[in-house]
């Protein structure tokens, strides 16, 4: 299976996703610069890494979220691609309009970075179907901008349609209805801000990552 | 012409910067300020003598890239 990391200028954590990607599906996945215009053919799902893709000017994600390679993707989601964009890669899919609602600074104004609990509240989800003799994993959490808005109708229609797929336990930065994950109404576009890629060796903490993309890379 | 856009938070969605901005101005002595919010000006340099052309060019701007209309409204202005 052939996967892909998308690097922007100022990701920092495209390595991270390709070291994850690499461990579960055994091959290396295809690192796409943002300039080009069109990902590689066979590709089947695509990390979004984490990072602060130029620099966070304007507002997090939103040069990225019009980069070239962004346009390819929005239209190929729109034709099912599986998609996961972590921290700045869920910015960059809300800002691209991928994924509903928009991420903005930290009700406490820090940069907070721990390790985070968080309740897996839809484990039929292609990215956490995986999970199913468990309800909570810790995720490192690494972010100035993770609070989460998303006005009533949009709120009331993900939390109805099951798209929230996790909450924080002891919410970070102000998210809304404690939301950490969300995934599109297809199920194949899925953004979160905590970093399940560095949760995949005990070395760093915990491994409670694995699952999400085993999950993903399984549904496929 | 000069476009200037006025950027910020929509009325009912939170603003923890304006809200810091607000108490640091309350314990400065500044007792009248009830509340504050917090948003950006943009200036674009533009070609060209049409101000109504500039202003639906502008507007799209702010469309396609300068707001994020999920939280954010804008006001352009258009000087000579």
């Amino acid at each position: 299976m052939r996967t892909a990391v998308i690097t922007f200028p100022a990701s920092n954590c495209d390595r991270d996703a390709a070291v994850a990607l690499r461990k579960v599906t055994g091959v290396k996945p295809v690192m796409v610069w943002h300039r080009d215009t069109e990902l590689p053919k066979d590709i089947e799902f695509v990390i979004i890494p984490g990072g602060f893709s130029y620099g966070d000017y304007l507002r997090c994600g939103a040069m990225a979220s019009r980069s070239p390679i962004v346009a390819d993707l929005v239209k190929k989601a729109k034709k099912g691609l599986a998609i996961a964009g972590f921290c700045n890669g869920f910015q960059v899919l809300t800002e691209a309009g991928l994924l509903p609602g928009a991420l903005m600074r930290n009700k406490g104004l820090k940069f907070v970075c721990r390790p985070e609990k968080l309740e897996i509240i839809n484990n039929t989800s292609r990215y956490t179907a995986k999970y199913n003799d468990q309800s909570e994993v810790i995720y490192p959490v690494a972010h100035h901008d993770g609070n989460y808005y998303a006005n009533k109708e949009t709120l009331n229609k993900i939390e109805g349609q099951g798209q929230v797929i996790f909450r924080y336990k002891d919410n970070p930065n102000g998210s809304v209805n404690d939301i950490a994950g969300i995934c599109n109404e297809g199920g194949n576009v899925f953004g979160m801000m905590p970093h399940p890629e560095r949760a995949i060796d005990p070395m760093h903490g915990g491994t409670d990552g694995i699952k999400l993309f085993k999950s993903i890379i399984e549904s496929i | 012409m000069k476009a200037i856009i006025h950027i910020g938070l929509k009325p009912g969605v939170l603003d923890p910067q304006g809200r810091a901005i607000s108490r640091s101005l309350n314990d400065l002595g500044f007792d009248e300020v009830v509340n504050a919010r917090q948003g950006k000006v943009i200036e674009i340099d533009i070609k060209g003598k049409d101000t109504e052309l500039a202003h639906k060019r502008v507007t799209n701007m702010c469309e396609k890239l300068l707001a994020n209309t999920v939280i954010e409204s804008y006001l352009v202005e258009i000087k000579k």
